[in-house]
């Protein structure tokens, strides 16, 4: 069998666009799922019983389903519900956002249980409310704490991108695909796929290994 | 100024404090001592709120702390409080450590509450440290910016629970001479340690706790010049004997 890699370099603009796509999906999922992740980690340490239930709940229904049921579910069921379609972007870009919240739910959760109970002491002491407390002297140091784990999950949602082919979006994944049919070029165009997602996600998991590091080295 | 009356106080089944009651007056110095586990660090938390009782009344300023109508964060403001070990935030410098509440509870601007923060650090003799974080300072150094940070509300009465117990021997005189200071100036302390040296020379009563009861409750001089209870007397020996 005889490899002709030219292919990869005729369709480099459609690839390209591809990355673009997975890469804006995976910024804007990242930060809407941290966004509301934290608000959900707040919820879920609240002292009233039904909210830290509500927040439980959402968290668990949501690492009980598989993600790319999520997907379809919204894919369906967001535009029956507002009435008209809102596209397959929109409807995946509220999935992952939902989705990753979950998750990073748990992680924030954790780094804020991780910060000393007698730092919220010594900041109640002096006058600062919960919600100041929270925001001044828990949250900023428990980020800072759980950036690498946060972006170690950003790398798998990353991956979990390319599962937008069943919404009919053309990331990198599914532009390579197209492309590997189209051209019959199955192997030569599988085989990049791999080598960029490789060096992709190497190279970024490679880098929160050193920020980790760093982050020891100043604590 | 501040009235503990009959506080008791409960983890579960286990009572930790049992009809606690003590007057300390404005610019009084108090030293509460007694053994490990006997509930002083216990009794000085529920003076500002940050542990709750079951039992009795405590006034700060004829503020009920105990009461569910109570603003405790407003209270708490205008108490100050320094822990054993510290507890700085760790991702601020010593200068931000002291101006975060004067800023977002009293609402002071920067510059104003940067401006009192430096001088509450020359009074601890930091100030060129302000730009520190508390990692880059030595036990004695973070201790003495957590007391600045306490003095930056201008409280009305300053508790201290057990400031030394966490330092190095040789760290323990820098911080005492700043408390020593502060009570020569008149502020109203209520003192959680075991340095009878600071309690002989800037207390004006020592409060003697053991098993959660406070056993005795008299002028220094009367408490280290003999006539006091077997426990009093027992712990006392211990401590000293060295």
């Amino acid at each position: 069998m005889k490899l002709d890699f030219g292919v990869i370099w005729h369709n480099l603009p459609i690839l390209f666009d591809g990355m673009q796509l997975s890469l804006v999906l995976t910024a804007l999922a990242l930060s809407g799922g941290v966004l509301l992740g934290a608000v959900l980690a707040v919820l879920r340490l609240s002292p009233l019983p039904p909210v830290a239930w509500f927040a439980a709940g959402y968290v668990n229904a949501f690492r009980s389903i598989p993600l790319i049921l999520v997907l379809f579910w919204f894919y369906f069921l967001v535009p029956l519900v507002i009435g008209r379609p809102v596209g397959p972007f929109y409807a995946a870009l509220i999935a992952f956002v939902l989705f990753e919240a979950a998750y990073y739910c748990e992680i924030i959760r954790a780094g804020i249980q991780g910060i000393p109970r007698g730092q919220s002491a010594a900041a109640m002491a002096t006058g600062m409310t919960q919600a100041q407390v929270m925001r001044h002297v828990v949250l900023p140091q428990a980020f800072r704490n759980m950036t690498p784990v946060m972006l170690t999950q950003a790398i798998i949602l990353f991956q979990d991108t390319s599962l937008v082919y069943v919404v009919t979006l053309y990331d990198f994944m599914t532009s390579a695909a197209i492309v590997a049919q189209r051209d019959l070029a199955i192997v030569e165009v599988y085989i990049f796929a791999a080598c960029v997602y490789f060096c992709l996600c190497f190279g970024a998991s490679r880098l929160v290994g050193w920020f980790k590091s760093r982050l020891e080295v100043a604590r | 100024m501040i009235s503990v009356q009959k506080v008791s106080k409960w983890y579960g089944d286990v009572r930790v404090l049992t009809g606690c009651t003590t007057e300390i007056a404005k610019g009084e110095v108090v030293v509460v001592c007694g053994p490990s586990g006997s509930g002083k660090s216990t009794l000085i938390k529920c003076i500002n709120g940050l542990e709750p009782f079951q039992q009795g009344r405590i006034l700060v300023d004829n503020v009920s702390v105990g009461d569910r109508a109570t603003n405790l964060p407003k209270l708490r403001a205008r108490v100050g409080m320094v822990f054993q070990d510290f507890q700085l935030y760790p991702h601020k410098t010593a200068l931000e450590n002291i101006t975060l509440a004067p800023m977002q509870v009293a609402k002071r601007d920067k510059a104003e509450a940067e401006d009192a923060a430096l001088k509450l650090l020359r009074r601890v003799d930091l100030e060129e440290h302000a730009r520190k974080y508390p990692a880059q300072m030595s036990g004695g150094q973070q201790q003495r910016v957590a007391i600045a940070r306490a003095l930056a509300m201008n409280p009305i009465a300053m508790l201290f629970d057990e400031p030394t117990s966490a330092l190095d021997p040789e760290m323990i005189s820098e911080v005492l001479d700043v408390m020593i200071k502060l009570a020569e100036d008149g502020m109203t302390m209520i003192v959680v340690t075991h340095e009878m040296g600071f309690a002989r020379r800037v207390a004006h009563r020592i409060v003697f706790m053991d098993m959660g009861e406070i056993v005795e409750d008299r002028p220094t001089a009367e408490f280290f010049g003999g006539a006091v209870s077997e426990r009093a007397t027992q712990f006392l020996s211990k401590i000293l004997q060295h």
